[in-house]
């Protein structure tokens, strides 16, 4: 459990239960024994794996993490997961894996929890409310509903529903038509084409073909995407992610206890989120995110400018999603990110690489897919990304969009604490 | 604004506070916003506070005139009854007095819609006092 630092006074509780560190130092330049860091990554097996349930992809991927940070069990005080349901939400999953634990974060922001619940572990290791985080994730979606997700999986005819939802219910949107519209408005406002759009597919396919585990490793040319199947005007079937089966772990600590294990750690230099909306219909803005504010925070928590970026892992449920998040970060100006990414930056030789796993577009997205992000941030950075690997990745940025474009969280991770 | 009865089995909502007096006001044909009598802020959908504010909101009922902020055709849906719909029009129709909402815009040909056209509401009662607003192209301005 929580070991005192020399000097850092314990709490009267924490001493009369003998457990934690106490009340350190917040800020991690005055106590840089506490600064979070990354030590730990796993996947289970994707991206399809009809022999897992979504439990099983918690566990998969947590052993992974366990067996390649060098991190006992016993020593992770702290847990974060978002459920897919009710069986596997932060308190059950708790208690499934056994985790005695002095911190718990169940964060549902969507697709982009992971971010937050990065955001929020570091600033309490760095507090000293616990020393080691694991966050879990799994899902076993395709094998279990198919490919249904993005077109009307969830809607049944005739219920009655409450909420913000009876406010769309009635109108037959898919998930993707929501995206689809933020899409349209942005053609219509800025001149953006398909052919922009097309062009973060096809980049990301490029890097899908380095990963064996790809769903879709293929090729193709932004002509094959603009003639495959029209989902929901202007998006086509391959401006669409995947829908697969999958999960993952992470495991963060302090920098102190980082020397002792397996991994070279990789820093939390900054992080930050918002949301704007959550439904759809409430997005008050649609061509730009709560990215816009939680983009520049995070980064100028972490001390970087998006210059000093060597790639990034965006969210690609769809081309649009990492356009507006491209935007929102300010690697371009509002408006500009269709001529951006037909310019090549992007792809696998360009200044900033996207989705170097082959992102949710090609590779992998079994519903909530920021914790990936994070995985292939933390591998680029650990320079283990294999052929993949982008040349002297020394600061990474992973960013989450949960919901409708709803909930953005931004995490900037680095090889090295300034 | 008229009334007209179609059949249909969309999921429709459950009548609850606040929610509940717009599905019944729209059975009746009017179509309700919310207008903050403390600081002027209108709002849709309703809530039971301002969310400029944080006051109790007034009903406003509006002209069921607006434009298409921003729209998608639906060309693969799999459930019902929509997939026996498709394709068909999801947008973000801007009321003239400011607020957005969802719709469908039906009575013409998908091809037809686009952002900035003009709008109108009607009403389909899906269930007795249970109104649920619905949009079409606006007819010419000479004749409204």
């Amino acid at each position: 459990m929580g070991r005192p630092l020399p000097g850092a006074p314990l709490h009267p509780w924490a001493r009369s239960h003998g457990v934690g560190s106490g009340p350190v130092p917040i800020h991690s330049k005055d106590n840089p024994g506490r600064t979070p860091v990354i030590v730990g990554i796993g996947q289970s097996d994707y991206p399809k794996a009809p022999h897992l349930d979504g439990i099983g992809h918690h566990v998969q991927s947590a052993q992974r993490a366990l067996a390649d940070s060098g991190v006992a069990k016993a020593d992770i005080d702290g847990y974060a997961t978002v459920g897919m349901g009710n069986d596997d939400g932060a308190v059950n999953m708790a208690e499934y894996l056994g985790i005695n634990h002095r911190y718990i974060d169940g964060t549902m922001t969507g697709g982009s929890s992971f971010e937050f619940h990065v955001q929020h572990a570091s600033e309490a290791i760095r507090a000293g409310l616990c020393d080691t985080v694991l966050i879990t994730y799994g899902s076993d979606f395709l094998s279990r509903m198919g490919r249904t997700l993005g077109t009307g999986g969830f809607a049944r005819a005739g219920q009655h529903v409450g909420g913000a939802a009876q406010w769309e219910a009635p109108y037959g949107n898919t998930l993707v038509g929501a995206y689809a519209m933020a899409a349209k408005r942005h053609m219509h406002e800025y001149g953006t084409t398909p052919e922009h759009l097309a062009e973060i597919a096809v980049g990301v396919r490029e890097y899908a073909g380095l990963n064996p585990d790809a769903m879709y490793r293929d090729p193709i040319t932004v002509e094959d995407v603009i003639n495959s199947r029209m989902v929901a005007d202007p998006l086509h079937k391959l401006d669409c992610c995947v829908v697969s089966d999958g999960g993952g772990a992470l495991i963060l600590t302090t920098a102190e206890r980082a020397r002792d294990l397996r991994q070279p750690p990789v820093y939390v230099l900054g992080s930050a989120g918002g949301e704007t909306h959550w439904n759809i219909s409430q997005m008050p803005d649609f061509t730009s995110t709560a990215a816009a504010r939680c983009g520049p925070e995070a980064l100028a928590r972490a001390g970087v400018t998006t210059d000093d970026v060597d790639t990034i892992q965006f969210y690609d449920s769809f081309t649009i999603t990492v356009l507006l998040l491209l935007e929102g970060l300010g690697f371009c100006k509002k408006g500009e990110g269709g001529p951006f990414v037909a310019e090549g930056h992007l792809r696998r030789g360009g200044d900033l690489p996207l989705n170097t796993d082959g992102g949710g577009l090609s590779s992998c997205h079994s519903g909530m897919r920021g914790i990936f992000l994070l995985i292939e941030a933390t591998k680029q950075l650990r320079h283990q990304a294999g052929e993949a690997q982008v040349p002297d990745c020394e600061i990474a940025v992973a960013c989450g969009s949960g919901g409708w474009l709803s909930a953005i969280g931004t995490v900037v991770l680095g090889r090295s604490h300034p | 604004m008229t009334v007209e009865l179609r059949s249909c089995d969309q999921p429709w909502t459950r009548p609850i506070p606040v929610a509940g007096e717009f599905w019944a006001a729209a059975a009746e044909g009017r179509l309700l916003i919310q207008h903050c009598p403390a600081c002027g802020h209108r709002q849709f959908y309703p809530r039971a506070w301002c969310t400029a504010c944080g006051a109790e909101p007034a009903w406003e009922e509006v002209s069921g005139r607006g434009t298409v902020h921003t729209f998608t055709v639906i060309r693969q849906q799999g459930a019902k009854p929509f997939r026996d719909e498709i394709p068909y029009v999801v947008a973000i129709v801007e009321l003239e007095e400011g607020p957005r909402m969802m719709a469908n815009i039906t009575g013409c040909p998908v091809e037809d819609v686009s952002i900035g056209m003009a709008v109108r509401a009607y009403v389909v009662e899906a269930e007795p006092g249970v109104g649920v607003p619905f949009w079409e192209p606006a007819p010419p301005a000479s004749t409204s």
